[in-house]
């Protein structure tokens, strides 16, 4: 993300000197490159051909429900991308945060607790969530956990669907407060205080900030002692746990964090729809988001943020556009194609097609690029332990 | 061998009696009056359906057990196939042989239903063979989450294609009436039942026969034992993981027939959640364990039907899924399998 943020071009070696700076001053890089972003995005959305597709400020309702993924994203590459731990239930995390703020911030229980205590609460509620689900089952070998919490991704949309007093059922629970500020705030003429979908812009710098947060902690804890021992978990449990590393509790602390961004997430989108229901958490959205880490490239945090968000523009602007236009010239075949239909066709193509040709994503991650290709190198020494066979131990 | 059989058969039994007496004991309890006659009669009438429906898991479960035992790989696409085998088995029915309704005639029935798997499990088989060839084979050296992620990939790919056809429900042709039934202690239970038991327990048998008796089948325990020594012993992996593969589809792709004749209609969404309750009546046997997988699939079906009879049927999926967490957390290794020394 860094790099691609607006630096003018210097003389020899801008690149460099730029990556060099990245590097010593990484937190003010982030806050640096996020305000960049966050300052030109709305005014690229009013450049052709962006301007044609949608209104500036629909633009920025999809930049929101965006961050929202790439929170979701940014959770789960801690669990996946850098411990290692296959979490396929990862929007249960999500449904637990939206239906957290939904229950204290609507019409629904008629408790109103404001927005911006309960965005940490939901965080911390996430968090517990993940402990509660992680204690005792990440003593499981990877792909019973990939199971597990399949299946803990499933129940509790169940659970929300089928206790109909707790939490509306089906239907789901609408009116959910928005968010709200005491003072108001103008730019340009847009509300910048503002919470609603007509004036999204209160949202998008909600967002930003939040994002900022995550991406400076993440970093952090990617260098941090606690994410070299992930790395270390991820590549050789046995070894990491022979080093002194405390498994348990590392990847509980990994179950924890990551459950902990989407609880952010939960609670703004929830504040965002102003409605929650079971669908909005299926495990598609577990999916989806796994498919977002993988094309991104696992364990790398700006690969996985900039892959989050440009699936999401694709799939969720580029997709019906295209529909539209191919509606509208009349092309014998693409005419009748429902574009947006085919979307998990696509991420399924991609999946596949990533893990065969390009396992460490489009935006890899330098460590785990070495790791993947001395892995399918062949070399029958050097493969990785996992692949060994299951009686040896 | 003389040894195994009895225990397996007492194991069978057992399992039969627990799940025979928690439905009489379920429609007990469900049962408004405690009429003895109508609880019997209820508590038969749900053993029955437990059993199909558990053959169903069974079959694929099976398919779940069966490579992961070879190659380690929790194959997601695995319920999926399945879902395809119903849709296959509904294009045979109504396009191929033309039936729309039930057949009365038992032996036009027999050559329908036999037509019917024959036409789709090798067709299935071959779709498993083409998804390991095209995309587990190129990744079975490459680190454990990759292939995974594949399989996920796999899965969309089966799914969004069925889904991209038809989203709604498909009403699938009743080969076998649900009217023609027999009655056994005064509860009036459908053939349809009798037969999907049946099926499954045959197609069971004929898969402990190939993997016990023949040289086919002991390449693949021996793959599934020691991938390299076999190979150094002159197995061929290449094939053996094929048909390792084939054979577990094509008995989804049974599966899937039978859920089609069982409950009605089928969807693109069914492979999922059939998948998953398949894969934790795998887990339940013991993974790599077919006769443990079978085992599991029994047990599932029970637990679903029992989940129906005390009036929660919503809750059907949660409470196997807590089932699968608590199997997992107490004992990993199943109810059948060799425990396993935990890796990362």
């Amino acid at each position: 993300m860094t790099a691609m943020s607006g630096a003018a071009p210097a003389p020899v070696g801008w690149r460099q000197q730029l990556a060099a700076f990245a590097g010593r001053h990484r937190s003010t890089t982030i806050l640096l490159g996020m305000l960049g972003i966050t300052l030109v995005l709305p005014f690229v959305v009013l450049l052709p051909p962006f301007s044609g597709f949608l209104t500036q400020n629909v633009w920025v309702e999809q930049f929101n429900s965006a961050g929202v993924y790439i929170l979701l994203v940014l959770g789960l590459n801690i669990v996946v991308g850098m411990a290692g731990l296959l979490d396929l239930g990862y929007a249960a995390f999500f449904a637990i945060g939206a239906y957290s703020y939904a229950l204290v911030a609507s019409s629904f229980t008629g408790i109103h607790i404001p927005f911006w205590p309960w965005l940490i609460a939901g965080a911390i509620i996430a968090a517990l969530f993940g402990v509660t689900l992680g204690a005792p089952t990440l003593r499981l070998r990877g792909d019973y956990l990939a199971i597990v919490t399949l299946g803990f991704g499933e129940i509790v949309p169940v659970f929300f669907t089928n206790s109909d007093r707790l939490s509306g059922g089906t239907n789901g629970i609408s009116g959910i407060d928005r968010p709200s500020l005491p003072f108001e705030f103008d730019v340009f003429g847009q509300c910048v205080s503002c919470f609603s979908a007509a004036q999204p812009w209160g949202f998008y710098i909600t967002m930003a900030i939040i994002l900022t947060g995550v991406l400076i902690l993440t970093y952090r804890l990617a260098d941090s002692r606690l994410g070299r021992s992930w790395n270390a978990i991820r590549e050789d449990e046995l070894a990491a746990a022979s080093s002194g590393i405390n498994t348990v509790t590392t990847k509980l602390l990994a179950f924890a964090i990551g459950a902990s961004t989407s609880g952010f997430a939960g609670v703004f989108g929830a504040a965002r729809n102003v409605f929650v229901a079971p669908v909005q958490f299926g495990f598609t959205v577990s999916f989806t988001i796994l498919a977002m880490i993988v094309l991104g490239g696992m364990g790398n945090i700006w690969g996985v943020t900039i892959g989050a968000f440009i699936i999401f523009v694709v799939q969720q602007v580029f997709l019906p556009q295209l529909t539209n236009f191919f509606n509208q010239v009349q092309v014998p075949i693409l005419s009748d194609i429902d574009f947006v239909q085919y979307q998990f066709l696509l991420y399924g193509i991609a999946l596949v097609a990533m893990m065969l040709f390009r396992p460490e994503g489009l935006f890899p991650n330098v460590r785990r690029r070495r790791e993947l290709h001395t892995a399918t190198a062949g070399a029958e020494e050097l493969t990785s332990p996992d692949e060994a066979t299951p009686e040896v131990e | 061998m003389l040894l195994r059989v009895v225990r397996l058969g007492g194991i069978v039994l057992l399992l039969l009696g627990v799940g025979f007496v928690l439905m009489l004991t379920l429609a007990w309890i469900a049962a408004p009056d405690k009429t003895p006659s109508i609880v019997i009669s209820q508590g038969v009438a749900q053993f029955f359906n437990a059993l199909a429906a558990g053959g169903i898991y069974a079959l694929v479960a099976v398919g779940y057990t069966m490579v992961y035992g070879i190659i380690e790989l929790i194959n997601f696409a695995h319920g999926d196939v399945m879902m395809i085998g119903a849709f296959v088995a509904y294009f045979v029915a109504t396009g191929l042989l033309n039936i729309n309704g039930s057949i009365a005639d038992p032996l036009l029935l027999a050559g329908a239903l036999a037509l019917m798997f024959l036409i789709t499990m090798p067709l299935l088989g071959l779709l498993g063979v083409g998804i390991e060839r095209f995309a587990y084979r190129p990744l079975r050296n490459a680190p454990r989450l990759a292939p995974l992620i594949t399989a996920i990939g796999v899965s969309f790919i089966l799914n969004n294609l069925v889904q991209v056809y038809t989203s709604s429900p498909v009403p699938t042709p009743q080969l076998i009436s649900l009217q023609s039934r027999f009655t056994i202690l005064g509860a009036s239970i459908p053939w349809l039942y009798v037969v999907i038991f049946a099926v499954a327990i045959g197609l069971m048998v004929a898969l402990q026969l190939f993997v016990g008796r023949t040289r086919l089948g002991r390449a693949m325990r021996s793959t599934a034992q020691d991938r390299e020594a076999a190979q150094l012993m002159g197995v061929d992996i290449n094939t053996t993981i094929a048909v390792t593969f084939f054979i577990g589809s094509a008995l989804a792709g049974a599966a899937g027939i039978i859920y089609g004749l069982y409950y009605g209609q089928i969807q693109f969404t069914i492979g999922f959640f059939a998948g998953l309750k398949a894969f934790t009546a795998a887990v339940l046997g013991g993974i790599g364990n077919t006769v443990g997988a079978a085992l599991g699939g029994l047990i599932i079906g029970f637990i679903e039907v029992a989940a129906v009879v005390i009036g929660l049927p919503r809750w059907s999926e949660a409470l196997v899924f807590a089932v699968l967490i608590i199997v997992l957390v107490m004992r990993p290794s199943g109810l059948l399998g060799v425990s396993q020394a935990e890796r990362a």
